[in-house]
Order: C-alpha cells, then structure tokens, then sequence
C-alpha cells in the first residue's frame, strides 16, 4: 500500500477553513454530559476530609462516629490506600489519604461515602482526627534553611530543596568578560491557578473484576497508570475515560485522590460512586504556576548581541512533587528558542513549602521566566541606549538551527510575528499622552514534549480509523479539553476523506477503547495526534481509493477524494464496495517525535519539542498616575502556527490564551497568609471578567512547519507568554516605573511612583535573590555550528 | 458542592406578620428577600439560621412612591436594578442611583433588594470563607470564636461596613422605616440604622424589618457616589464615598461626605467639608491648584483605618479614600471625572 505525498494548499478543503467546534451544539445546548452530570443506579457521593493545618504528624484518626452515621456507606483511610503515586517516576510522594503526616491546609485524610452528599459531609464532620502540628515552611527562604522538626519529604534535600539543576553550555564566564555592557535584574512571579469554569469530577463503577472511572482529566492514560500501581490491579481491569471537559489548563494533569478515592470505593461497596470539588478544594487541588524568584545577568557587546546570559530561578513547589522536575528546568529551558545566546548557564531550584502544590499550568515553568527574560532585555536597551524591538532583532534564533542547549529549531515566524504585531498596532508611532502606554515582547512555545513523563520507547499518539456500515469512526486517546483536539482530528480525517468534519465520528480519551494518547498537555495534540490521525485517514484513504480504481479501471492517481464522493462513487458506495473486497476496513496511524531533537546532557529531556510555535505581542493601556488602575484598551497578537486547521478554533485558543495571560498579569494571585490561601474563592480571587477584557487582534502566521500534520504547529499555550511581560512594558511606558513583580496590582504601581517622587529608585519589586546551594555545573558543549546545519 | 443546610421556609402575608414572625423565633430567625448576601453564607456556615421569613413576595414592600414635599420613598424590596434605572429617583438623587447600580453585578442587582443592601452583612477576608478555612485559620469574634483576627488586640470587630447605598443614601438625609413586632413602626437616619461595630453592625432591634428608604426632596442637593474596586462588573467596594454639595450657582452653600468601606459602619465625615463652604468650585479648586480639595480629602479620610482583611494594600486604600472624596465632590459639582484625576 502507498500513501499519496501530501497534497499542495491549494487542494485544502477542510483544512484551515472556519468551523465551527464538533462539540459546540452541544455544549452550547447543554446537552453534553460532563463528569458532574454522570449519574448511575444506586450512586453514593463521596467527600474529603482535608487537613485543617499546613503541617502536621497525624496520631491518630477516630472514624467510628463516621460509620455511626445514617446514610454512610463506607469511611476510608490511609490505611485503606497505603501504597505512593505522582505524576513523574521520580518523585512518587503522594498518598490518596494522608495517615502520617499532612503538608498543606487542603491535604485530603480520609474519605466518606454516602447515600447523598450532604450526610458524606456530615460523616467527614464526624471523624476526629489527632494532629501534632510541626512548624509550617511558608517560604522560598524559609525553605532554604534546615527545619527545626523535620523536612517535608525525605527523598530530597538539603532542607527543603525538592530540585536542583545547573547547567551550562559554552563558556559563559568568558561571554561575560567580553561584554561592553552587562546587566541584572530580579524579578518575581506569584502562583496562580487555572480557574477553569468546571470543579473536577469523578465517578468510578465496578463490573464484575473490572473498574470504569469518567473523570474531568487532561490524561486519562498517567490516570490509568497511577490506578492500576495504587489499587494494584493490572492495566487490562481499569477503564479511565475522559468525561467531555470544562477547562483543563494543566490543572486536571495529575492523578488525584478524589480520582482513586472513588475506585477504591467502588472495589469495597460494589456501588458506583461520584466525588465533585468544591471550587474551595479545586483551589486546594491547585497544581497551577509556582511562584518563582528570579535572577537574570545578560552581558552584550557594543551593537547589543548577547555574549552570554545567566538565569537563576528558585520555584515554591508546595507541598508535593507533581510535575515538579520538569516544571524546575523548563524555567531554564526556553530563553534560548527566541533568542542566540551563545553562551547560557541555567542553575534552578525547586523548594518544598507547606501549600498547595504547584505544578503545571498553561506555558508550564515558562511563563514566568519569559517575563523576567523579555522585561530584563527591555531594560538592556535602555541601558545600550538601543529601540528594544531592535535590540531583540539583533538576537533572534534562525528557523532551521540548533540553540546552545541542544533545542532542535525548525520552522520559525518569530521574524513575521514581530513584524506582523508592529504593524497592525502602530507600535513605532504611538500615541504620547499621559498615562499611555504600549509594550511588546515575544516568545516561543514547544509543538508537545520530546519525552514521555515515564520512559518508555511507545508512541506518544495512536489513532484507528475504522469504515463500516456506521459510517467513519475515529479512536484515539487525545482529550478534548476545550482546546479543540476532537474537531483537529475530525478535520483531519475528514480532509483526508473527501468528508466534512461533522461525517467523523470520534470515540477519544478512553483507555478501554482507544489507542493510546499521552494526554492534553505540553501543547502536544495537534502536533502528535493530529500526525497520527492523518497517517490511519490516509491509509483509508488509500484502500478505498485503491477499491474503487479497480473497479473504475483506472489508475490510482486519478481517483479524486472530495465533497462526499470517491471517483465517481458516492463515500457509502465506496466503503461498501471495499468492504466486500477486502472485509473490515480498519487503518492506524502512530506519532513518535523524531530522535536527535535535543541534547544528551542530564537534564536535556526538557525542552525539545519537534516544532516551537512563535508569538508576539503588543499592549495598548492607559495606567492612572494617580491610583495605579489599568485599563487595556486592546492587545495585539501574532501567532506562528504553523498552519491553523480550524481557524475558528485558532484565534479562541489566541484568544483564551490573552485572556488567561492578562489575569496572570494583572491580578491573579495563589496568596496565603499564615499557611492560608488567601482567597479560596471565585469572588475573592481576582480574574478578568467581561468588563476588563479588552479587544484581541489575532494575526495568524503560517510557516507550514515541514513535519506538523499540514504544516500545522500548537496553538494552545504559546499566545499567553509575550502578554504578561507586554503589560509590564506597557505600565513602564505609560508611568516610567518597573513593575518587578507579577501580577502588576494598582497598590504596587503607587507604591513605585511614591518611591520615584521620593526619589528612590522608580520600581517595585524584590530586591534580593538568595543563597542556594546550587550543585557544581553539568558543563555542555554546545553544537558546533558547523555540525548541527540542518 | 457546598450544599445548603436545611432550614424552615416562612412566608408571611404581610411586613407586620414578618415582623411578629421575627419577634416569635428570636435569634434563631432571619428574613430573606433576594438572598444574595444570605444564602452563599449559609452555605459557608456564616449565618445559621433554623427559620427564615421571607420577604421577597410581598407586593407592598416592591413600591416606589412620590412623597408630599417632594421627595421619593423606595419599597425596602424594590430591585436594586429598579431603584437604579427609576428616572424620578435618579433625577433627583444621583448619588443613589449611581451607588446602586455599582452594587456587585447585574444579575445579582436583578434579585438584590435596597433593604438587603442598607442591611448587607459586614465583610472580612477572615470571615467570608467557608467553615472549614474558619476552622482551621481560628474562629473569629464575629463567629463561632472570641478575638479579632485582623485585629487581635480590639476588644470588637473591625469587618468593613461594605454596602454601596448606604452611604449615599445618608449624604441624601435619607431615613428608613422600621417595622417592629405589633406593626410598630419608627422612622429613623439611615445613619443612625449602624454602629462602628462589625459584629453588630446594625442598630437597629433584630425583630425590626427595614419597610422602605425615604429620601427628602433635593432642594439645591446634587450628589455622587464614587466606588473603588477592582473589578467593576462585580466587587464589593474598597472605598467610597458619597459626597452632596448644596450650590448657589457655583458656590457651595452645604456640603455632606460620607464614606463607606473603611471602617465598620458609613462614616458621616460632612465636618471636612466645612472647608468649602461659601467657596466657589471652579478651575482653581477643581485642578488642586491650591490644594483646597486634597485638603478636604486628607481630612475626611482622617476616619479610614483600612485593615489587612480585604483585597489590595491597606495603605492603598486608605490613598484612594482620599481619591473617592475628591472624585465626588468633582462629579458631585457637575464637572467630569477627567477634571477630578487631574486633582
């Protein structure tokens, strides 16, 4: 069998046309069933009891009034579900119930199921539990020291320092003494969360040896996994589905406690079982952005090309582990995709705090490092006395090289996206007024991870796609998460098939009856399982072509796939036809990024990417001299995408992610007080409404990367990252004060306007970056220019 | 979810019956009109009533009334979007409308009273959380404990006196009608229906229903209301002020200021703007050329003690109490709000 070459863009006819989402009518029309809405015969709701303190020996825990009470099915403990998980293999510190020692106000004990949902929250009132409560760890600093009682976790260390990486790649000492200018700067992100509309949710229900869970999770196959290791079953009795999705945003990427809870309760009481979040625990659940300090020094020649660059970070991972490794480097990783740093040390550090644990959110342990990186060249300008559009042009990587640490490049609109976003917003001739002001920054996101979290050598994306009297049925394991996936791989195939995107039906996300997918996170889907799903449709293709060349006597070449017919034959006509000849018509289709895409240094598996997507942005704002308060006016953005298979579904993704970037910037806040989320509330956690959004100009660039399906490259989280520095720009326009510190909150653009009229130094933000006792540096070399050409 | 705790539904035929329904269940009975301050915080388990009496259906508590001489009585269960969009209230009474419509959001404004939000509850980042963030941060005076979090050596409260209306309503020399057991009924200031307590907040006896607001005819009044807040579809204020400027031309013959959200109750601060009386406000006063309004501001704002219990920087809040003052006053006069950021 051969597949055709892929078709030039002229013959496109699904792919990149406006449509609208496969799902929309039923989202819109309320008929889609989400996790919360799944209700089976004979039902009980479980419910959580969570620590009340942020750090604590557990002595003991008295569940006999619980049992006492009508209406409760079962009361579970540690005891009950004994054996560690997490997400990454390397740090599998997590307990569905916590029966020794509990690390953050939030941290689920013990679990009640029950004929309703309210006496499972009277059985959770009923159950005493004895705490010995330890000194609670509320900072970075704080961390840093060795405790009094004891650490965290006792896999990592010194003190509480979960992670550290240091790296370098080329002689950065060397870069620095050459330098005609060098600079540095601290910065600091604050944690927020990812706020989706929907609580997550999960139903679990035994039949016979077999356990189905539907749960609102972006990776249904690491759920399955982390089952399978707690409840000890083999992977053949467990079922993970992924219910139709409220909002992901990274935040349903782990496996969760409420997730196995309701298994486990299902094996012991035969009956299925339902446990939904409040919005206060989903808050508590968080696994959303770490609050990262940050120190950077640049050193630049005369014409402004950076020699060599220096970034420290130090994360506040919370309480756990989650995807905390990976979230450590990738605040290394990234600075080196948008711009040619010739020599760059990375030297990171992650700390065990006793919050809620972070973990990854949209530009997982990017975004905070992009804002740091684009402010502080924005400040390297000033000091070379250079434009700071200019002085990033002079920097820009080149589509088709290899950065300093290894980061395969291919296609690359960073060029066209600057361009492209400076034109439409007027940029260079804004207007002067007081109160003004524009920013802009760039930045770059990966096309999915390189690697799998767990090693293994399998696909990272499979896809069937089967032809029958029911017409054309895609599996796969990708997630619609609201991103959009179900309709990419719908318009996949139907381009593939001469149909339209409404003719496939999709049965995705389920580990009983799809093909593996890694899951909805890394900005990966469209990359991977759109690749996979366009190598099963053409495989079809080519049977039904071949079929139907046969009996139309003539040559394969000349059988035309499109608008609903196959030659001469209707699509029916065509698929029956094959069926008689060749019985079950079934074709698959596999993704595995390709090797060599980055280094072999310890640490070098976060970061490559087989494609990065590049973003620009620029913000309009008026800020108040007077109270600090801002107002966007419209935010600009231009997105290297490669080529958008739904351009519709493109500029929503743009569209979320300045939404979802603005809040970062201007308000959003995972604060506590006292071992305290601040604001555990939709009210009281600050993020846009309506009223704050402003206008979005989305420009689309094409680059038709040469391996994503049709050119195609991620969408989902790179427009968030040049937002948050392009506000702060903005501010510092508008009001001539640097605001080191995000979100970028009226009280803090007072506070570095009176420091300025005091005449003290024109900003806000940290002053000092600490001690950290950072390991001897993994010394890289880079790629020899000559080499890696590509 | 957080599930609702149950409770017993009454519902009386008329305001008095509400009244001796009250007096009948004592402390263990709230009324309830539109609910959007009651039920989330029974919810969370800040308010625990067994019996509530409802209010929302009595027709004759939904009036808006002219009054002989010329001012306007407002039915405690009008809508907060009726008694905002009402043209005769709005004409005459600027700052109260204006409050009105800056109450939280549209769909609450919808099913909100002005009765709820002249009795809306006080508010405290320590005790607007759910029973369990309570339980584990420590109960606080204003429930379930003994001291003040935010303030742990005040012997009460400090919750932060956050409703939008009242504010304007007493820079307007509005009173209310209370209804009390036996249809007793007395007509009181709308400033002397609080207390600077946070706890117990309202003055007023706890079988006593608000029936309606009355405010007086305007005469030579006019008004603002300017809010702070972080989000205007939504937030409760961090500062306000209300502010009414008798004018004799472009002289200023009488001034009020009330602010609202820096302490526990509406402070009347109208001897600030003593300063302003038998002054013109024009150009000279209006840009702050001669500091005469940022005087009156950093007087009136002398009262404001903003605590760490609510969002932003305290200090921040106190800065843009001053800020509000001047801003009413600006718009109070009739010149635009741009003319006020210059000040």
């Amino acid at each position: 069998m051969t597949i055709e070459a892929p078709r030039d863009e002229r013959a496109l006819r699904v792919v990149g046309k406006s449509l609208p989402r496969v799902e929309a009518a039923a989202k819109v029309t309320g008929s889609i069933a989400y996790a919360d809405d799944i209700v089976l015969p004979g039902m009980l709701f479980c419910k959580l009891l969570r620590s009340r303190h942020p750090y604590a020996r557990v002595l003991s825990i008295d569940t006999r009034a619980a049992r006492a009470v009508p209406g409760v099915v079962a009361v579970l403990t540690g005891h009950d579900l004994p054996v560690n998980y997490g997400i990454m293999p390397t740090c599998e510190d997590e307990h569905a119930l916590e029966h020794e020692k509990v690390r953050f106000v939030g941290d689920p004990v013990a679990a009640v199921a029950a004929v309703d949902e309210e006496t499972a929250q009277a059985g959770c009132r009923a159950i005493s539990v004895e705490y010995e409560p330890l000194e609670a760890v509320e900072s970075i600093e704080q961390a840093l020291v060795p405790p009094d009682d004891e650490p965290l976790h006792d896999y990592a260390g010194p003190a509480n320092v979960h992670r550290l990486a240091a790296l370098e790649f080329g002689d950065v000492d060397a870069g620095f003494a050459r330098a005609a200018h060098v600079r540095e700067d601290i910065f600091f992100f604050e944690g927020n969360t990812h706020l989706p509309m929907e609580q997550h949710s999960a139903t679990a229900q035994v039949a016979g040896d077999k356990v189905t869970l539907w749960s609102s999770t972006q990776d249904p196959h690491y759920v399955h996994r982390a089952l399978a290791k707690v409840l000890g079953l083999p992977m053949g009795k467990l079922r993970v589905v992924a219910a139709p999705h409220g909002g992901g945003f990274g935040g349903k990427c782990d496996p969760f406690s409420h997730e196995i809870v309701v298994c486990k309760v299902a094996m012991m009481t035969g009956r299925p079982v339902k446990c939904t979040l409040t919005r206060e625990e989903v808050f508590y659940t968080h696994r959303g952005r770490h609050p990262v300090l940050m120190w950077v020094r640049t050193g630049v020649d005369a014409d402004g090309r950076i020699l060599a660059m220096h970034f420290r970070s130090a994360l506040d991972g919370g309480a756990y582990g989650s995807y905390g490794p990976a979230s450590t480097l990738y605040t290394g990783a990234l600075q080196t995709t948008t711009y040619a740093i010739p020599a760059y040390r990375f030297e990171g550090a992650r700390v065990f705090t006793n919050k809620a644990p972070c973990g990854p959110k949209r530009g997982h342990g990017t975004p905070q490092p992009r804002f740091a990186l684009e402010v502080h060249l924005d400040k390297l300008a000033a000091d070379v006395g250079l434009d700071p559009v200019e002085l990033r042009r002079r920097n820009f990587v080149k589509p088709f090289s290899r950065t300093v640490n290894w980061l395969r490049i291919t296609s690359c609109g960073l060029e066209e996206v600057t361009n492209r976003v400076l034109e439409a917003s007027g940029y260079a001739r804004r207007e002067r007024r007081r109160g003004h002001g524009m920013g802009f920054a760039v930045s770059s996101y990966m096309c999915g991870a390189g690697l799998p979290i767990y090693w293994n050598k399998m696909p990272h994306s499979e896809c069937v796609v089967n032809v029958g009297r029911g017409g054309v049925t895609l599996y796969c394991g990708a997630t619609d998460i609201g991103q959009g996936s179900d309709s990419v791989l719908a318009t996949v195939a139907a381009e593939e098939l001469g149909l339209w995107p409404g003719d496939i039906r999709l049965v995705t996300g389920d580990t009983g009856l799809t093909p593996v997918d890694l899951g909805s996170y890394s900005s990966r889907v469209t990359f991977m399982a759109g690749n996979a799903a366009r190598e099963a449709a053409a495989k079809m293709r080519a049977l039904l072509v071949g079929v139907v060349a046969d009996e139309e006597g003539c040559a394969p070449q000349e059988v035309e796939v499109r608008d609903g017919k196959v030659g001469r034959m209707t699509f029916e006509e065509a698929a029956t036809l094959a069926e008689e000849h060749l019985g079950v018509l079934s074709a698959h289709g596999t993704y595995t990024p390709p090797e060599g895409i980055g280094g072999r240094y310890k640490g070098a598996g976060v970061g490559p990417s087989p494609a990065y997507s590049y973003s620009a942005a620029t913000v309009d704002l008026d800020a108040d001299p007077g109270s600090g308060e801002i107002r966007v006016n419209k935010v600009w953005l231009a997105h290297d995408i490669g080529r958008s298979i739904n351009e519709m579904a493109a500029r929503g993704q743009v569209e979320g992610g300045v939404y979802m970037g603005l809040g970062e910037a201007l308000m959003e806040a995972q604060a506590y007080r006292d071992g305290l989320h601040r604001q555990p509330s939709m009210l009281d956690y600050k993020s846009l409404t309506f009223l704050e959004m402003p206008e979005v100009e989305t420009i689309l660039v094409e680059t038709h990367d040469p391996e994503g399906p049709y050119g195609a490259k991620e969408v989902g989280q790179g427009p968030l990252l040049p937002v948050i520095p392009a506000v702060v720009s903005a501010v510092h326009d508008a009001l001539g004060v640097w605001i080191d510190e995000v979100p970028v909150t009226p009280d803090k653009i007072v506070r570095a306007l009176d420091a300025r009229a005091k005449g003290k130094e024109a900003r806000y933000g940290p002053k000092r970056f600490p001690d950290i006792p950072y390991p001897d540096l993994v010394k890289v070399v880079p790629p020899d220019a000559a080499t890696a050409a590509l | 979810m957080l599930r609702l705790p149950p409770f017993r539904f009454l519902r009386p035929g008329s305001v008095d019956e509400a009244a001796d329904l009250l007096a009948e269940h004592g402390d263990r009975a709230m009324v309830v009109a539109g609910g959007t301050d009651l039920v989330p915080k029974m919810k969370r388990g800040q308010m625990e009533p067994e019996v509530l009496v409802g209010l929302g259906h009595l027709t004759e508590l939904r009036a808006v009334h002219a009054t002989d001489g010329g001012g306007v009585e407002i039915g405690a269960g009008v809508t907060l979007t009726a008694a905002s969009s009402d043209r005769r209230v709005g004409a005459d009474h600027p700052a109260y409308t204006r409050a009105a419509a800056l109450v939280s959001s549209p769909a609450l404004r919808n099913v909100g009273t002005i009765g709820g939000n002249l009795c809306v509850d006080t508010r405290c980042n320590y005790y607007d959380m759910s029973v369990e963030w309570r339980e584990a941060c420590g109960f606080c005076m204003k429930k379930d404990g003994d001291i003040c979090r935010v303030a742990p050596a005040s012997k009460h409260c400090r919750a932060i006196a956050s409703s939008d209306t009242a504010p304007a309503a007493i820079a307007l020399g509005g009173t209310v009608v209370l209804v009390g057991p036996g249809g007793h009924r007395r007509e009181v200031s709308v400033s002397d229906l609080y207390q600077d307590d946070g706890q117990f907040y309202l003055a007023k006896a706890p079988d006593e229903i608000v029936e309606c607001l009355r405010l007086p005819p305007p005469g030579a009044w006019r008004s603002s209301y300017v809010k702070v807040r972080r989000r205007g579809a939504i937030d409760f204020p961090l500062a306000g002020a209300a502010v009414a400027l008798a004018m004799a031309g472009p002289v200023v013959e009488g001034c009020r200021i009330v602010l609202t959200a820096v302490g526990s109750r509406p402070f009347d601060v109208s001897a600030a703007g003593e300063a302003l009386v038998g002054r013109e406000l024009t150009g000279r006063e209006l840009t702050g050329e001669d500091g005469l309004l940022a005087d009156v501001a950093a007087e009136a704002a002398k009262v404001a003690k903003p605590l760490d219990n609510a969002d932003l920087h305290y200090v921040w809040r106190k800065q843009m109490t001053r800020r509000a003052v001047v801003q009413a006053i600006v718009e109070a006069a009739g010149h635009s709000p741009a003319l006020a950021a210059l000040a």
